[in-house]
């Protein structure tokens, strides 16, 4: 199935996506990586509140180039996602309802995806020029030290992305190749 | 002696560092299309049809073909008639500083690897240099990103585990690395040397031309077969499925000790870039 889904997302939209299907994606996503995940974790457990609000939000793990001048933003594809795996489960107990990445997750993560209706959206990695023309605004929302790996606020359009783990556990990464295999046979 | 300033190698590494990363070499831009036209399975044809029109997007726009450009591989070889006016390392490092912050291209480099702290302007390099016969010098630059450089793998193979132990791990590599280093990848093998020399090995594997065969029919043959036997593992464009997960297996090889056979795997993604220049 396709879809085109616009944030904030809610658990019944969330809930009702499946490995295989595409989505274009509108609205407001976070950039986040490593060093900002980490951060938000230590904020948390100083019993602070965090900088963005995640419930029902989607978190994109990209760590975009500089944009030039004239230019929104610059590359600005998905990054491994397994890195991020010691701290998604708190964030989609949060709210958190999308994860954006690309490469496998850890069993805690989808636990945590089950419990709370979270689907975890494959970008192409290595298309960053690509999806650059995709983002209408980029702005700065916290650890601007942090360069490349900032907390950052993009207006997308139309992002193209794949569901590779839903609600239910399912995943296109075992069930794609195995698909595959299985039509050579 | 032939004198060779040290601004001109600056100039010549910031300069390679933007090109390596805007535009793929033709050898891997062809074998990126060249996948796309063969693949048949659906949901891998969309994909490298994606790849091909993001190869489209960085040259209409002047952007990196991937976000991650990578930390600066530097081999040079260095002909002995060749004097270098200057600090050669430094003069890399300043290269590197410049090509990075002058093309826009990401800061990826830490400090220290367990503390962190991005140094700013993605120095230092990694430095590899030989010295040669000849009054040249040849720089080539390889900026290597990290989704593929954390599936890369190192074993120290017993001589008894032979020719199939080798294939073995190389394949098991690529199946244990899966959807993560960004499918279709290029895969380095180093077999044989010392520890370090089996790994330096799998990266120089990965500046040969993407497809190109070992001299040695022997492992040309191994070439042809690993690759049959990875994209028969079905992993397919960004593990989604499909025939196309390796563009090429090249392997390199050195002489060994009697009691070892250390093998490498050094993987890279779609986005394999080179880019070389002689002084």
């Amino acid at each position: 199935m396709e879809y085109k889904l616009t944030t904030p997302l809610t658990e019944g939209v969330t809930r009702s996506l499946r490995a295989g299907d595409t989505v274009l994606l509108s609205g407001v996503i976070y950039t986040a990586r490593d060093a900002a995940h980490k951060r938000l974790c230590e904020c948390l457990e100083r019993g602070e509140a965090l900088p963005i609000d995640v419930k029902d939000a989607a978190i994109y793990y990209a760590g975009p180039t500089p944009a030039q001048p004239g230019q929104v933003i610059g590359a600005c594809g998905p990054t491994t996602s397994y890195r991020m795996d010691a701290y998604a489960p708190t964030l989609l107990r949060l709210g958190l309802k999308a994860m954006i990445g690309k490469g496998k997750r850890g069993g805690e993560v989808v636990q945590a995806m089950k419990e709370t209706g979270a689907v975890y959206l494959a970008a192409i990695g290595g298309a960053g020029a690509l999806m650059a023309s995709r983002v209408k605004s980029a702005q700065l929302v916290c650890y601007e030290d942090l360069g490349s790996e900032a907390i950052r606020c993009l207006e997308v359009e139309d992002m193209p992305l794949t569901v590779v783990i839903d609600s239910l556990g399912n995943d296109l990464y075992q069930t794609g190749p195995e698909a595959y295999r299985a039509s050579q046979n | 002696m032939r004198e060779i300033a040290a601004q001109a190698i600056t100039e010549t590494v910031a300069r390679l560092c933007i090109e390596a990363n805007r535009q793929l070499s033709p050898d891997m831009e062809q074998a990126v299309r060249g996948a796309f036209e063969a693949e048949r399975w659906p949901i891998a044809k969309t994909t490298l049809g994606t790849l091909c029109e993001n190869l489209d997007a960085a040259r209409a726009t002047g952007l990196p073909i991937c976000q991650d450009t990578g930390m600066a591989c530097v081999f040079c070889e260095i002909g002995q008639e060749v004097h270098i006016q200057g600090d050669f390392e430094a003069a890399i490092h300043a290269g590197v500083a410049k090509g990075y912050t002058e093309g826009y291209l990401r800061k990826s480099v830490v400090k220290d690897p367990i503390r962190r702290g991005n140094t700013g302007d993605n120095t230092p390099a990694v430095i590899h240099t030989r010295l040669v016969p000849g009054d040249k010098l040849k720089i080539t630059v390889a900026p290597k990103g990290f989704g593929s450089e954390n599936m890369s793998r190192l074993g120290m193979l017993r001589p008894s585990d032979g020719e199939q132990g080798v294939k073995d791990f190389v394949v098991e590599t690529v199946k244990l690395a899966g959807p993560n280093p960004c499918p279709p990848i290029v895969v380095g093998v180093g077999v044989g040397g010392t520890f370090e020399k089996a790994a330096l090995l799998a990266k120089q594997a990965l500046l040969r031309p993407v497809g190109s065969r070992n001299p040695d029919p022997y492992y040309a043959a191994m070439e042809e077969e690993l690759l049959e036997k990875i994209n028969a593992l079905g992993i397919g464009p960004q593990g989604f499925g499909g025939k196309t997960t390796a563009l090429g297996v090249q392997i390199e090889t050195y002489p060994t000790h009697i009691a070892g056979m250390p093998v490498a795997v050094n993987i890279n993604c779609h986005v394999t870039r080179h880019k070389e220049a002689v002084l």
